[in-house]
């Protein structure tokens, strides 16, 4: 858009931004990494280690720990049940 | 401040057979997603959990009634329609879900899905359509797109697609939606519109095949197959059906919406009130 | 259900057609659904019960063919409701795949095979009994049918409410094997008060859902109870081979268990379901082996033979299936030939051979007639002297 500048909602010190915090079970995870490519905020990386199976489960990437909205993407997406959010 | 908890259940594992996960369909398979969708969709409904009968043929996607903690019934291949057809008119109290695959409910059981349709016998079908059929290695199917490459089309497939929306709402299902397993919060506003109508009610969702159809086509993972349905569909719930088939191909366009929302009498069999 | 506008139960004495009178066994013993596809000479079962089940609060839905026939039938049973469904060998035939799934699931529900000449489309309007072995050997898989066989409409009556009684009791499809000729005669039947019908219904669950509940373990009677849909069992039904919990599995020894157990819950009690009629065996030299419409031609060429100084006797078979072996063991010892007379090429004369080393007469044909009692006492006489 042409002259895009930062815009303050005028109600932006009324709405809270929701915080999420993410829950995994790791041992579920088949590594399609469908929760890491579609989260909005980029919260979650592959973790270096594997599970039982040899797969790479989702890990919330540093510095990323207060990134999560709670949008519950990841849960509704996971083919798994291997990962959901809470609001904090 | 920490990252992830690691926990050891989920919140929808009262509503699954947890002890069984985890399930079997491949990594990068939407199946998983579409059928969290359904779980979320009947608890959230006014209808008592109790009362939702889950109903499926065979094939990849008949294996969700063995993961629904519902008195669920894993029937033959293709008679999932008549099956629920019988449970629903013998006890019209229970809610019926039809959860299936496009080769069980459209090839072996396409017969039985136009005359509930015709009928317009108060159950949700669900397709969850792969483009082949999965579960028995990746052979071509009523929905296979022309060209595509399967175990028994090596040539490319000669033939041409069913477009499952379009042929829905010809029959007169008086719901009729198609959406991705990407496109989760859509699919479950449809699961849930569709138990709350009364008739014969149709979605059709996408879903990867990465083992069975993405690898020979020219699409990988299942990941390639879901931004592909991330850049390629366009929600136009306006669409002219007959222009709404699908050939997987990466330059185009897959319509999704809530295409059709209307009212027929429901099937009521000869005989006294209800 | 629909409200009710008439009786269940026809009490009284009538004139009428088998079919009919299996139509009216059926609403007797308790049936509340049917799903059925027309074909001769088994319509007028579906007729009648389209025209009666709404009426006394049931369902009647006409599938689009045999095989939703079947499935609507196991689907209707798994709510709740005594279900059944009608046809003719080529319908029996469709259905053989979805009666598969209800001997996997244990789904009780009845099955009437009027039948006709075959292979195939055959003689739609002309009877015969060739459907016989298919009742046993039609869906693919090793398991032990039950099979009725009435020779007359009162049979038709009272072997449709033994067969539902049956597949309550041992949570399998039954099936009335009846014929062209029975189906379609008409005949004095009488319809006894519902006081003093026996009806059988199968067995639920004593305890309330519970996590801990196997669907599929059974007790001394190898029949496990049977929740219904919305009751809150959770159950999961699978065609699959499953174990205790219904859940599916590839145990090689978990399937042996299961299948033998199917068996086993029938062939166990073999002598509580099988039923048959005896005719002048006690000093018979010469037995006559016939069911169905068959039968009543034996019992005229058995009646001659005796009037002409032969020692003949019959054994009219009532249960097909399981097969009375025990009862033709029991004759080897006193007879000395056997006459088996059906309208098939020989599918109970085979099955006989294997229980008796006494020498087995063929009196058959492919159907599309009546049998006379020429024939039969023309073989009765030929193994006399």
């Amino acid at each position: 858009m042409a002259g895009a500048q930062t815009r303050i909602p005028l109600d932006s010190n009324t709405v809270r931004v929701p915080v999420g915090q993410v829950y995994t079970i790791p041992g579920r995870c088949k590594g399609c990494r469908f929760c890491i490519e579609f989260c909005p905020e980029q919260v979650l990386v592959e973790s270096e280690g594997m599970n039982a199976k040899g797969y790479h489960y989702p890990v919330v990437a540093a510095g990323k720990e207060l990134a999560c909205v709670n949008c519950r993407f990841c849960k509704l997406v996971c083919p798994e049940f291997a990962i959901y959010t809470e609001e904090l | 401040m920490s990252g992830e908890i690691v926990v050891e259940a989920h919140p929808l594992d009262g509503l699954l057979r947890a002890d069984r996960l985890p399930h079997i369909w491949c990594p990068g398979c939407g199946l998983g997603s579409t059928m969290a969708c359904l779980a979320n969709a009947m608890v959230d409904s006014p209808v008592p959990i109790n009362q939702h009968v889950v109903v499926s043929g065979i094939g990849c996607s008949g294996r969700v009634a063995g993961y629904l903690k519902v008195d669920s019934f894993h029937t033959t291949h293709g008679r999932a329609i008549p099956f629920a057809t019988g449970m629903k008119l013998a006890n019209p109290d229970l809610h019926v879900t039809v959860f299936s695959g496009d080769g069980d409910l459209f090839a072996i059981g396409g017969n039985h899905f136009i005359h509930a349709a015709r009928r317009n016998i108060d159950l949700n079908v669900i397709c969850v359509n792969n483009f082949n059929y999965g579960m028995t290695g990746g052979q071509a199917g009523p929905t296979t797109p022309t060209g595509a490459r399967s175990t028994t089309t090596p040539q490319g497939n000669a033939e041409p697609a069913f477009n499952l929306p379009h042929l829905a709402a010809s029959l007169g299902a008086v719901f009729v939606a198609r959406w991705t397993s990407l496109h989760v919060r859509q699919l479950e506003v449809a699961m849930r519109r569709a138990m709350e109508k009364e008739g014969f009610t149709f979605i059709e969702v996408l879903s990867p095949c990465p083992v069975g159809f993405g690898k020979s086509n020219d699409i990988g993972e299942g990941l390639d197959e879901m931004w592909m349905y991330r850049k390629n569909c366009e929600i136009d719930p306006g669409v002219d059906l007959s222009r709404a088939g699908i050939d997987m191909k990466h330059e185009s366009t897959i319509a999704l919406g809530n295409f059709v929302d209307i009212e027929r009498p429901v099937f009521r069999p000869a005989g006294g009130e209800r | 259900m629909a409200v009710a506008t008439a009786e269940r139960v026809l009490t009284g004495q009538h004139f009428m057609n088998g079919d009919t009178a299996c139509a009216e066994g059926a609403l007797a013993a308790g049936c509340s659904f049917f799903a059925g596809y027309p074909i001769t000479p088994s319509t007028e079962i579906a007729e009648r019960l389209a025209r009666r089940l709404p009426e006394i609060g049931g369902c009647y839905v006409q599938m689009e063919d045999e095989l939703g026939s079947m499935a609507a039938v196991l689907g209707a049973s798994w709510a709740g409701a005594k279900a059944m469904s009608a046809t003719s060998g080529p319908g029996f035939t469709l259905m053989m795949e979805n009666i598969g799934l209800g001997v996997m699931t244990e789904t009780p529900c009845v099955v009437v095979d009027v039948q006709r000449g075959g292979p195939s489309t055959g003689l739609p309007t002309l009877v015969s009994q060739a459907d016989v072995m298919q009742a046993k050997w039609g869906s693919h898989g090793d398991f032990e049918p039950i099979a009725y066989s009435p020779s007359s409409p009162q049979e038709m009556f009272d072997l449709t409410i033994k067969a539902f009684n049956a597949a309550e009791r041992f949570r399998t499809p039954v099936f009335v094997l009846a014929d062209e000729v029975v189906g379609h005669m008409t005949e004095r039947v009488t319809i006894p008060a519902p006081g003093e019908i026996e009806t059988v219904d199968r067995k639920r669950p004593s305890k309330p859902p519970n996590d801990g509940w196997l669907p599929y373990a059974a007790g001394r009677d190898l029949v496990p109870a049977m929740p219904r849909a919305g009751d809150g069992y959770n159950i999961h039904v699978t065609g699959l081979t499953h174990d205790e919990r219904g859940y599916p599995t590839n145990d090689a020894q978990v399937h042996d268990k299961l299948v033998r157990r199917l068996s086993r819950k029938v062939l166990a009690r073999s002598s509580e379901i099988c039923e048959f009629e005896k005719l002048y065996t006690d000093d018979a030299d010469i037995v006559v082996i016939a069911y169905g419409a068959t039968a009543r031609a034996a019992r005229q060429a058995v009646l001659a033979a005796r009037e002409r100084g032969i020692r003949a006797g019959m054994f009219r078979m009532i249960t097909l299936w399981p097969f009375p072996r025990g009862v033709v063991k029991e004759l080897t010892n006193t007879v000395k030939r056997f006459v088996v007379a059906e309208m098939n090429l020989g599918q109970v004369a085979r099955e006989v051979e294997r229980y008796t080393r006494r020498p087995v007469s063929w009196v058959t044909h492919a159907g599309g007639a009546m049998f006379a009692p020429e024939p039969v006492l023309r073989s009765i006489m030929e193994t006399a002297s």
